[in-house]
């Protein structure tokens, strides 16, 4: 698999920064306060590492020192593997996580102002094992529904920013998820802030009927309004409801590498068709391949990029 | 009517015996008209206390009727001077999903809609109503060339959903319904949208963004078939019955919900026992949501139009 395809953004994001080391620390008559300046730049960088690390104990990551990677089964240390944004070191495959963990990677420390905290899902067709469902999650998970949002700050510019969580029920998109979206997207508007959403979801809650449904009506209606830029990152898997409105609609469309983006289930297609379904299809790269999205970028540059986006757009 | 299902035998029957009563009163030279009356008052009423009796899932069967009308079947009866528009200027024209001009009481409409096949080979050729992505970006540029020339829009839904295919994921189907969503939002001419059988998941609310949306009175609209439902959250499509029931599915739930906003009546036997009745039925309604959004200024149309879906859910606010 190879790390960032499009245009190479992320290894170009690399390379400049370890030559910047070579620069920096090679060239002697570096002024003090230029040194002073890449010290703060490493400290902030350490920080930033231990803030991942702290906020992927929270929740989510499997139990336990070492865990198995799902794509090549190598055993990995996890201590090692979050300070590596829980990216398996032998094969290179992105380990789901959790909304906290990419609001860590993604915003400024302590940037985040969430919104809309008290929106809660309701049960309004009388699914059967719906409530119970959705207590479980929460508990679990200790959000309300399967999305975060709110304001956060990304390099000290100030964003709009929806996070989905696909430990909250498969990260489906209900009437809470549809409503918070829609919100944020009109802070976005009102506050003339660009928007950022992390898409993780295997679509529409079914438990929530045609008013699921209506969630992709909501959020891509109103998307029709936005005119700051809106970053859409696709993140494993982003399927269905959720791909087919807001996720499909971002200016920039940014996707994990190998992460499975599409419209039908793989298992649909397969059972409608009946044979065998190509290699490595409805996967980000062939994503990219076809023309659906911008760019696939390895996590440990998805912020850099970010940056160099919303520093062209913004 | 060759087609029927199950629950509708019973007025089959009586059906059949009213049309062997007549040709025997003709070969007579009448003196049964009375009979014949009585008989047609009974299946009046056979008809009223079989459809209103209707569980879920018969429900689900009623709006998958074979005989159903489809958009083509509304469109004779119902537009002059039709002209069906071909292609999405892209990549092809998809056959699952027509769209043209035609005139209704000397308004030109734009119409858009699923098609559904009648016989195996029609079936094939419009994909059993199932869309690929060129369907619906053939839908978004017809609807915008009646934006362009001011030109109001109707969208009649009804089909299963999307087409799961490679060749759809290919070409994008997820970005399709998502753009077609948001680009409909700016039309600045009034949309009437009815869900004309089965509204099926993606592959309806493609189309389905409008400032009126209406439902038959035997269409059903869903997040997911209920087959579908079954499979996943219960593993086995045998439970769908039980999942018709749970999803809430019916003109009234939707209703209920918020949703629609309104139910246009069919005939007594359902639209499939009475095509022009059911298209004139269909008509009423579009002309009565067209006059009462004709002389709305477009950009308030329009801000009514993503206030309409922007109030559509339901949740706890503490
Ligand atoms: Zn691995």
């Amino acid at each position: 698999m190879q790390l960032c395809r499009s245009g190479e953004i992320g290894r170009r994001i690399g390379l400049k920064i370890r030559w910047s080391v070579l620069l920096r620390v090679g060239s002697s008559p570096t002024s003090g306060k230029k040194l002073l300046i890449y010290l703060e730049q490493i400290m902030k960088w350490f920080q930033r590492r231990k803030r991942i690390e702290k906020e992927s104990k929270k929740k989510d990551i499997p139990d336990g020192v070492w865990i198995k990677c799902d794509n090549c089964g190598e055993i990995l240390y996890k201590k090692e593997i979050m300070k590596k944004f829980m990216v398996c070191t032998k094969c290179d495959y992105h380990f789901k996580v959790n909304s906290f963990f990419y609001k860590s990677i993604l915003l400024d420390e302590d940037s985040f102002e969430e919104e809309d905290i008290k929106i809660y899902p309701c049960d309004p067709l009388k699914f059967k094992d719906y409530k119970q469902k959705l207590k479980k999650a929460q508990k679990r998970t200790t959000l309300n529904d399967a999305i975060i949002c709110g304001q956060g700050k990304i390099e000290g510019k100030g964003i709009e920013i929806c996070i989905m969580d696909f430990s909250f029920i498969g990260g489906s998109m209900g009437s809470v998820v549809g409503e918070k979206v829609k919100r944020a997207i009109q802070r976005a508007i009102n506050m003339e802030l660009p928007l950022i959403i992390v898409s993780a979801s295997g679509g529409a809650r079914m438990h929530e009927g045609i008013l699921s449904l209506m969630q992709m009506a909501k959020t891509a209606t109103t998307l029709s309004k936005l005119h700051t830029p809106y970053i859409s990152i696709l993140t494993n898997p982003t399927t269905a409801g959720v791909m087919a409105s807001y996720a499909s609609l971002g200016d920039i469309i940014i996707a994990e590498p190998g992460a499975l983006i599409g419209f039908a289930g793989p298992r649909v297609i397969k059972q409608t068709l009946k044979k065998e379904l190509p290699e490595g299809f409805q996967r980000s790269e062939f994503l990219l391949e076809h023309g659906f999205v911008d760019m696939v970028v390895h996590r440990k540059y998805l912020q850099d990029t970010v940056k160099i986006i919303l520093g062209h757009l913004s | 009517m060759d087609k029927y299902l199950e629950f509708e035998k019973p007025i089959i029957e009586l059906q059949g015996k009213i049309e062997e009563l007549k040709s025997y009163n003709e070969d007579k030279g009448g003196g049964l008209e009375r009979e014949i009356g009585k008989l047609k008052e009974r299946l009046v009423k056979v008809q009223e206390e079989i459809f209103s009796n209707l569980n879920p899932w018969e429900k689900v069967e009623l709006a998958r009727h074979p005989s159903r009308p489809y958009t083509l079947d509304y469109v004779k009866y119902l537009f002059k001077d039709w002209l069906e528009l071909h292609g999405d200027r892209r990549f092809a024209d998809d056959k699952a999903l027509v769209s043209g001009i035609g005139r209704l009481k000397d308004i030109s409409f734009v119409v858009v809609g699923h098609q559904r096949g009648r016989k195996v080979d029609e079936k094939i050729k419009r994909n059993f109503g199932m869309a690929h992505p060129e369907g619906y970006r053939k839908a978004l540029r017809v609807m915008k060339l009646g934006g362009k020339f001011g030109l109001p829009i109707v969208t009649l839904i009804d089909s299963s959903g999307a087409y799961p295919g490679i060749g759809a994921e290919e070409r994008g189907v997820a970005h399709a319904i998502a753009e077609n969503m948001k680009e409909i939002t700016m039309i600045p001419v009034p949309i009437i949208v009815i869900i004309t059988g089965e509204g099926g998941s993606g592959g309806a609310i493609a189309i389905a963004i409008g400032d009126r949306i209406y439902m038959q009175k035997y269409a059903i609209y869903s997040v997911i078939s209920p087959e579908g439902c079954a499979s996943i959250l219960w593993r086995d499509q045998k439970y769908k019955k039980e999942a018709a029931g749970a999803l809430k599915l019916t003109p009234v739930d939707l209703k209920n919900l918020n949703i629609i906003d309104g139910i246009i009546s069919e005939p007594p036997g359902g639209a499939h026992s009475n095509h022009e009745e059911a298209s004139r039925l269909i008509g009423e309604a579009i002309m009565k949501a067209y006059n009462e959004l004709k002389d709305i200024p477009p950009p308030e149309l329009i801000e009514k139009r993503i206030e309409k879906f922007s109030r559509m859910g339901a949740f706890k606010e503490l």
